[in-house]
C-alpha cells in the first residue's frame, strides 16, 4: 500500500510539473476554495469526495453558518423559520476540506498565492473563486451601502433579511412598501418579483390596506405573465409596477427623508427595499479577473477564468453567457469545474460539460411556478439550447405540486452543496 | 476558445482517454447574419435601438414574441389570425417562416420570397437573436444555440454505461434528488432498478411522461449516458 501510494503521489507530481511548478516539499496539488455558498462549498465537496484523498481542498469561508438567499423570501412570506435557511460546514469538513474561517483579503496570481485578512498566506495550485455579487457603486442614486440600514437591500441573506421582514411588520396601517428592482444582471432574475408576492402576501394578512410600489429600470422581467396574474388573483389592488415608460428608470432615493424620487416626482414610502446594479464579489476583481462590466468572463467548457487558468470562477461572479445567476446555476457549474480541476490536477477523465438551472418561485400559499432551462458550452459562451416555463392559467393541484416540488429542491440542493 | 485547449494539451500526452468535449452549435454566425439583414431585409424593416415599424414591424425582441403582436402595426389578417392563434416566434417558427413566408402565413404582406438556404439562414436568425431577450436576465427566453448530442470518444463510453461517467451525470439528479432517498415533494430514485430507470428516460425523453424538468434532463441524455448512469446506479445498489 506504502508502495502504491508512493508511485500514485509521483505521478501525480509528473503530470502537474507540466503545468503547475510545484511548492516545496508539497505531496498533492492544492486547491483553494474562496467562498462557501453554493458555488464554493460544492466545489470543495465534490473535489475531496471524488478526488478520495489525491487534493489538498481548502475552504475560505469568514461565516460559520451559511444562510441561504434561496428561499429567503419564504422568511420574508411567513413560510419559513429563519433559522431553516442556515446551514454548517462540518459535512464538507468531514468530506476531507479544510475549513478556514476568514476572509480572503488578496490574491496574487504570479506567486499562487491567497492573503487572509486575518494575515495568513496561503499557497495553491488551483483556485475557485465564487464570492457571490457585490453592488455597484452609485448605482441607485441617494444610496450608498451605509444606507442599506435604512433602505436595506435584503439581497444577501443574513441580517438585512431579518431587517426588511421587520421593518414590514412595523409599517403603519395603509402604508407603502417600495422596491427599486435592479438592472440587468443580477442575482436570482424572479427574486425580486417573489419578494413582492410575498410581501403581498404578509400584508394581505395583517395590513390589507397597505400598497406595494415597484420601480423597475426594465421593461421586462422573468415570469412577468405569471406574477401579474399571481398578484391579480390574490392581491388584486395592491400591486403597482412602474416599468421605464413611466419612470421607473429614474429613481433617486433620500434615506434620511424615506422619499423616492420617481423621474422627479416626490413619493413618501414607508419601508424601501433597494436593490442595487450588481457586480462580481469584490476578491474577483482584486485577482484581475473580472473584465470592465464587473464580472469574470470564463471559459464555458470548464469554468475556468479567461484570464487567468490557474483559476476558476463560479456563479453569479462569473460571465458565462446564457445561464441565470442563481444557486442552481451555481451549483451546477461547480460539478463540471470540480471535474475539470480533477482531470486537471490528479488525471482524471474529463467529460464534455452539462449545465441546467430551474428557478421556482412562489405566488401565494400553495401557489409555485418554476423556469428552467438546459445549457451546453459553445466556444463564445454557455448557450441556453432548451427552456421551459410555468403556464399561466394552470390548475391549483398543479401548481401546489410545484411549491411542493420546490421544498424537495430546496432539501436536495442543501444536501448536495452542504453534504 | 484557448481554454480548453490549455487544458488538454499537458494530458495528451499522459492520457489517452481524453476526450473533446462535446460543443452546442450557436444559431449562426450573427455578424454574416447582420450583412445579410442589411442586404435583403433593411428595406422593409429596422431593429436595434430606437427601432420603429416602417413597412414592416421593427424586429426586437422577435423572439418569444407573439406573431402580430406589434403595437400600432397594420398587420395582414392572416397574420393577426395566427398571433390570436397561438403562434409565436420561436427558433422553429422563425426558421420556418423565414425559409418561406407564405407556406406558414398563407396572407401575410411580407413580400420576400423567402431565404431557401440552410446556412445563411440560420445566420439571419442569429443575428435576429441578438436582439431579444437575454437568457441570463430572462431564463425562459429562446434558446440561444442548437443543442447536440455528445460524441464521445468509444474509449471513454462503452456502450455498456460507463459508472464513471454515470458518477459525473448522476452530479446533475442530486441536485434535487438526494442521495440517502427522502422521498419528499421530488421523488427518490436511490436503488432504482436499472431496467426501469432506463425505460422511464426514454419515455421522458420522447415526452411520454409529463414533467417539464424531466423531459428537459432526459431529454439531452444520449442512449449511452442514460446507459452509464444506470451503470452508475447498478454500482449504488451494491
Amino acid at each position: 500500500m506504502l508502495n502504491r501510494r508512493i508511485f500514485i503521489h509521483s505521478a501525480v507530481a509528473a503530470t502537474a510539473a507540466l503545468s503547475a511548478p510545484r511548492v516545496l516539499g508539497q505531496t498533492k496539488p492544492r486547491v483553494v476554495v474562496i467562498g462557501g455558498g453554493a458555488g464554493g462549498a460544492t466545489v470543495a465537496r465534490y473535489l475531496a469526495k471524488d478526488a478520495a484523498g489525491a487534493l489538498d481542498v481548502t475552504l475560505i469561508e469568514p461565516n460559520a453558518t451559511y444562510y441561504t438567499c434561496f428561499f429567503s423570501n419564504l422568511y420574508l412570506g411567513g413560510f419559513r423559520e429563519f433559522e431553516s435557511l442556515a446551514h454548517g460546514y462540518d459535512a464538507i469538513a468531514a468530506a476531507g476540506v479544510t475549513l478556514v474561517q476568514d476572509m480572503a483579503a488578496g490574491v496574487d496570481p504570479a506567486a499562487r498565492t491567497v492573503t487572509l485578512a486575518g494575515g495568513g498566506v496561503l499557497p495553491y495550485d488551483r483556485l475557485v473563486i465564487s464570492p457571490g455579487i457585490d453592488f455597484v457603486e452609485g448605482s441607485v442614486p441617494g444610496w450608498t451601502l451605509a444606507d442599506a440600514e435604512v433602505m436595506p437591500h435584503a439581497y444577501k441573506a443574513g441580517p438585512q433579511t431579518q431587517l426588511l421582514k421587520a421593518q414590514i411588520e412595523a409599517m403603519p396601517e395603509g402604508g407603502l412598501f417600495c422596491m427599486v428592482a435592479p438592472p440587468n444582471p443580477y442575482r436570482c432574475p424572479p427574486g425580486p418579483y417573489e419578494r413582492v408576492s410575498m410581501v403581498a402576501h404578509m400584508l394581505t394578512q395583517m395590513n390589507p390596506t397597505a400598497k406595494i410600489l415597484v420601480l423597475d429600470p426594465k421593461e421586462k422581467y422573468s415570469k412577468q405573465a405569471l406574477f401579474e396574474e399571481g398578484w391579480q388573483k390574490h392581491y388584486s389592488g395592491m400591486v403597482e409596477w412602474i416599468g421605464p415608460d413611466m419612470g421607473g428608470n429614474v429613481v433617486e432615493v433620500r434615506p434620511g427623508s424615506m422619499e423616492v424620487l420617481i423621474d422627479g416626482e416626490v413619493q413618501k414610502v414607508d419601508v424601501c427595499n433597494v436593490i442595487p446594479g450588481q457586480m462580481a464579489g469584490a476578491i474577483a476583481a482584486a485577482a484581475g479577473v473580472t473584465d470592465a462590466t464587473g464580472w469574470a468572463p470564463v471559459d464555458p467548457a470548464t469554468m475556468q477564468a479567461r484570464a487567468d487558468a490557474n483559476i476558476y470562477v463560479l456563479g453569479d461572479a462569473s460571465a458565462q453567457g446564457d445561464m441565470p445567476k442563481s444557486a442552481f446555476s451555481a451549483n451546477s457549474q461547480a460539478k463540471v469545474a470540480a471535474m475539470a480541476i480533477r482531470a486537471e490536477l490528479t488525471g482524471s477523465k474529463l467529460f464534455p460539460a452539462k449545465y441546467s438551472n430551474t428557478c421556482w418561485s412562489l405566488i401565494a400559499p400553495e401557489d409555485g411556478v418554476k423556469v428552467g432551462a438546459s445549457y451546453e458550452p459553445t466556444p463564445e459562451k454557455i448557450a441556453s439550447v432548451e427552456s421551459f416555463i410555468s403556464q399561466t392559467g394552470e390548475d391549483a393541484a398543479l401548481r401546489k405540486a410545484t411549491y411542493e416540488e420546490s421544498l424537495g429542491w430546496y432539501e436536495g440542493i442543501t444536501a448536495d452543496i452542504f453534504g | 476558445m484557448g481554454g480548453a485547449g490549455r487544458l488538454l494539451a499537458p494530458f495528451a500526452l499522459l492520457a489517452a482517454a481524453v476526450c473533446t468535449p462535446a460543443a452546442a452549435n450557436l444559431i449562426g454566425d450573427a455578424d454574416r447574419g447582420a450583412t445579410l439583414f442589411q442586404r435583403q431585409c433593411s428595406a422593409c424593416h429596422r431593429i436595434g435601438p430606437d427601432a420603429v415599424n416602417r413597412v414592416g414591424p421593427q424586429l426586437n425582441g422577435l423572439y418569444g414574441r407573439r406573431a402580430g403582436a406589434v403595437p400600432e402595426f397594420p398587420y395582414s389578417k392572416s397574420m393577426a389570425r395566427m398571433g390570436s392563434d397561438g403562434l409565436t416566434w420561436t427558433l422553429e417558427t422563425l426558421d420556418a417562416y423565414v425559409e418561406n413566408p407564405k407556406a406558414l402565413v398563407s396572407g401575410t404582406r411580407m413580400a420576400y420570397k423567402g431565404l431557401k438556404d440552410d446556412g445563411p439562414r440560420a445566420d439571419l436568425l442569429a443575428f435576429l437573436r441578438d436582439y431579444s431577450d437575454r437568457p441570463r436576465d430572462i431564463p425562459e427566453a429562446e434558446p440561444t444555440a442548437r443543442k447536440t448530442l455528445p460524441d464521445l470518444a468509444p474509449e471513454i463510453l462503452a456502450i455498456e454505461g460507463d459508472a464513471e461517467y454515470g458518477a459525473y451525470l448522476s452530479s446533475e439528479c442530486s441536485t434535487c434528488h438526494q442521495r440517502d432517498g427522502t422521498d419528499r415533494g421530488i421523488p427518490s430514485i436511490t436503488e432504482w432498478p436499472a431496467e426501469d430507470f432506463v425505460i422511464a428516460m426514454h419515455a421522458y425523453k420522447e415526452k411520454l411522461r409529463p414533467h417539464p424538468v424531466m423531459q428537459m434532463m432526459a431529454g439531452r441524455l444520449s442512449n449511452e449516458e442514460i446507459a452509464a448512469l444506470a451503470a452508475y446506479f447498478a454500482t449504488l445498489e451494491e
